[in-house]
């Protein structure tokens, strides 16, 4: 194991790209450590993919750099990268054997017959595909074809790994297995990797941190319960996780008076007369509190675990609570009450 | 009840197909010296003919390596002919794209005067390699037809991968781009192989004394009629039918080349 340096730090520094009319990238600095996985949540079209192609060097950004183990790689071209990439549709070679396949950047690294033979076993072993060497991709169900493009991606130690959405076409038991099985084996390497995914699910399973994208800039990039409990905007608080998003101004210390009338009291020390939001995720409410809200019951639904409520609070606004199920479901038309502690609520 | 109607008609057209075969193959078997149908009686004497006559089998050899010539030019050309117009981005690429078919568009009569008056000039009248070169430009627009569609289904990502896996422009070519595109390739040779194997007028104008087995079939019923052309007519279409199986098997039909 010789010909690569092993996984190293990724440092994305200002990176813009456009196409035509279209901001895909605008200018995006992102810090990966070394051995850390970190995932890039976005909606569809938010430039994800754009950014994995300038790192894995199949785009050209329009300015800034790249760079990986402190070393420039913005125009050196793929092959010289060193770059393990697991592609959305897989990419398997579909003339070449499962074996062959996995063998390849190795052959195109000139490594020894001998040698050759050893590593791959030994990731196939990893991703617990010994004994199908001679099968050809097309022979394979999903899940297996996505284990030998991981085993491809890492038998070369590569010195990051990326993996653009790779369980997109799995079923949702599958999905998860692989997921154990990516983080497993990106531990046991210690691989920098960054895992692409819409699915923010698997972002908060997967990762150390997330990187949430939305039209082409990174909105946070923070720990999976950093992102959850404080996100930094409307977009993040929206887009991780069910949420009670309003906007106010800041009246007094610990008090906000929401736009459409009312108050909350919070634990933020902004200064008054900031324009804040205010985000309660609805696992946060209880049957008391010190900030109270009533309504009318506009849905109801029982999730085994939990009763899912829809309130109209007065001002025409909606309030999305989950309680835990303990007693008869509320009626819809029937009136509730619900309290949330200012501890509870986070201000952005 | 449509369903048999269309059975029905496809019966039809496979007899009208089939029909000269038919005809041809039993006279190649006949007893008798002149074409007659139905035969008199059996014989291999046809055969026979064909096969002790050093002419003929001369034309044979002559058509066999000058289609295999064409074929291996006409891909030498044509493949990277494909490449630049299904990927490159350059000045003309559409007018280019139409220019290459336009041996389909010309008669080869016309193709055939004029390339014999450019040729007579260079001297290459009567050499086999002249006759490769006039093939070629027929056989050109299928192998640019055949490879271009073969290219524009092809999945880019497997080459990038392929790069991304520290393979080289080259190696990526002759790793990943042409071992997947091999069905394309064996059909468009193949039949670059045939539009040589059978084409007779750009023969006549530029074979000179050297007998392709086309031109040789034409000048022996020009001459004298008795049923060896039948006999060559059938391992003719025996060798044609072969190569199409082949086609069928290892290629890529024409019929996946319609845009
Ligand atoms: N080659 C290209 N030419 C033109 N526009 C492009 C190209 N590649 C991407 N884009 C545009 O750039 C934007 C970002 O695309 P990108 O593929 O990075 O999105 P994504 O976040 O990966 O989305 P998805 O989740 O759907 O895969 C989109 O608006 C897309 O249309
Ligand atoms: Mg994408």
């Amino acid at each position: 194991m010789s010909e690569s340096k092993g996984s190293a730090e990724l440092l994305i520094e200002g990176v813009g790209k456009r196409f035509g009319d279209v901001v895909a990238l605008d200018r995006v600095s992102l810090r990966v450590a070394k051995g850390e996985l970190l995932t890039i949540l976005g909606p569809s079209g938010s430039g994800k993919t754009t950014l994995l192609k300038v790192v894995a060097g199949f785009e050209t950004p329009d300015g800034g750099s790249v760079k990986v183990g402190g070393a420039e790689i913005t125009s050196l071209p793929p092959a010289k990268r060193d770059i393990g990439m697991v592609f959305q549709n897989y990419a398997l070679f579909p003339h070449l054997t499962v074996k062959a396949n996995v063998a390849f950047p190795l052959e195109m690294r000139n490594v020894g017959r001998a040698e050759i033979e050893k590593r791959v076993s030994e990731a196939l072993a990893m991703v617990e595909l010994a004994g199908y060497e001679a099968r050809l991709p097309r022979q394979l169900s999903g899940g297996q074809q996505q284990r030998v493009a991981l085993a491809r991606a890492i038998v070369f130690n590569p010195r990051l790994l990326l993996l653009d959405e790779p369980f997109g076409a799995l079923d949702r038991k599958l999905r998860e297995t692989m997921q154990l099985e990516v983080r497993r084996l990106q531990r046991r390497l210690g691989l920098t990797t960054i895992f692409i995914t819409h699915d923010q699910e698997e972002a908060l399973v997967l990762s150390d941190r997330i990187a949430v994208m939305n039209k082409g800039a990174i909105q946070q990039v923070a720990t999976t319960t950093e992102i959850y409990e404080h996100p930094a905007n409307d977009f993040v608080a929206d887009f991780v996780g069910e949420s009670n998003i309003f906007h106010g101004t800041v009246s007094a210390p610990g008090t906000v008076a929401l736009d459409g009338g009312g108050s909350v009291k919070v634990t933020s020390d902004k200064p008054v007369g900031t324009k804040v939001g205010v985000l309660m995720r609805p696992e946060r409410f209880g049957a008391t509190g010190a900030n109270l809200f009533a309504g009318e019951v506009i849905e109801s639904v029982y999730l085994g675990t939990s009763f899912k409520l829809r309130l109209a609070l007065e001002g025409s606004r909606e309030l999305l609570v989950r309680q835990p199920a303990r007693g008869t479901l509320p009626a819809a038309g029937s009136r509730a009450t619900v309290g949330i502690e200012p501890d509870a609520i986070h201000v952005f | 009840m449509s369903r048999r109607l269309l059975i029905a008609a496809c019966a039809l057209i496979y007899f009208f197909l089939m029909l000269p075969l038919l005809v041809v193959f039993p006279i190649s078997l006949s007893s008798a010296p002149y074409m007659q149908f139905p035969p008199p009686g059996f014989s291999w004497q046809w055969y026979e003919r064909y096969l002790d006559d050093p002419q003929w089998i001369d034309a044979t050899w002559r058509s066999l390596y000058i289609g295999s010539g064409t074929a291996v030019l006409a891909l030498a050309l044509g493949v990277p002919l494909a490449f630049a117009l299904v990927r490159g981005k350059f000045f003309g690429r559409t007018i280019l794209d139409r220019v290459a078919l336009a041996p389909i568009i010309v008669p080869h009569i016309i193709f055939a005067v004029a390339v014999y008056g450019l040729f007579a000039k260079l001297k290459l009248i009567g050499t086999w390699y002249g006759l490769v070169i006039g093939h070629t430009v027929l056989a050109l627009p299928f192998v640019v037809l055949v490879i271009a569609a073969g290219l524009r289904d092809f999945d880019r990502s497997l080459e990038q991968a392929a790069e991304g896996l520290g393979a080289s422009r080259w190696q990526t070519l002759a790793k990943v781009t042409l071992p997947l595109l091999r069905p394309s390739l064996v059909s468009a040779g193949l039949l670059a192989f045939i539009s040589s194997f059978d084409e007779v007028v750009v023969a006549l104008f530029l074979a000179g004394a050297n007998m392709t087995l086309p031109k040789k079939m034409f000048d022996n019923i020009m001459m004298e009629i008795d049923p060896t052309i039948a006999a060559v007519s059938v391992m003719q279409i025996l060798l044609v039918s072969v190569v199409l199986v082949l086609i069928g098997r290892f290629g890529r039909g024409l019929k996946d080349s319609a845009r």
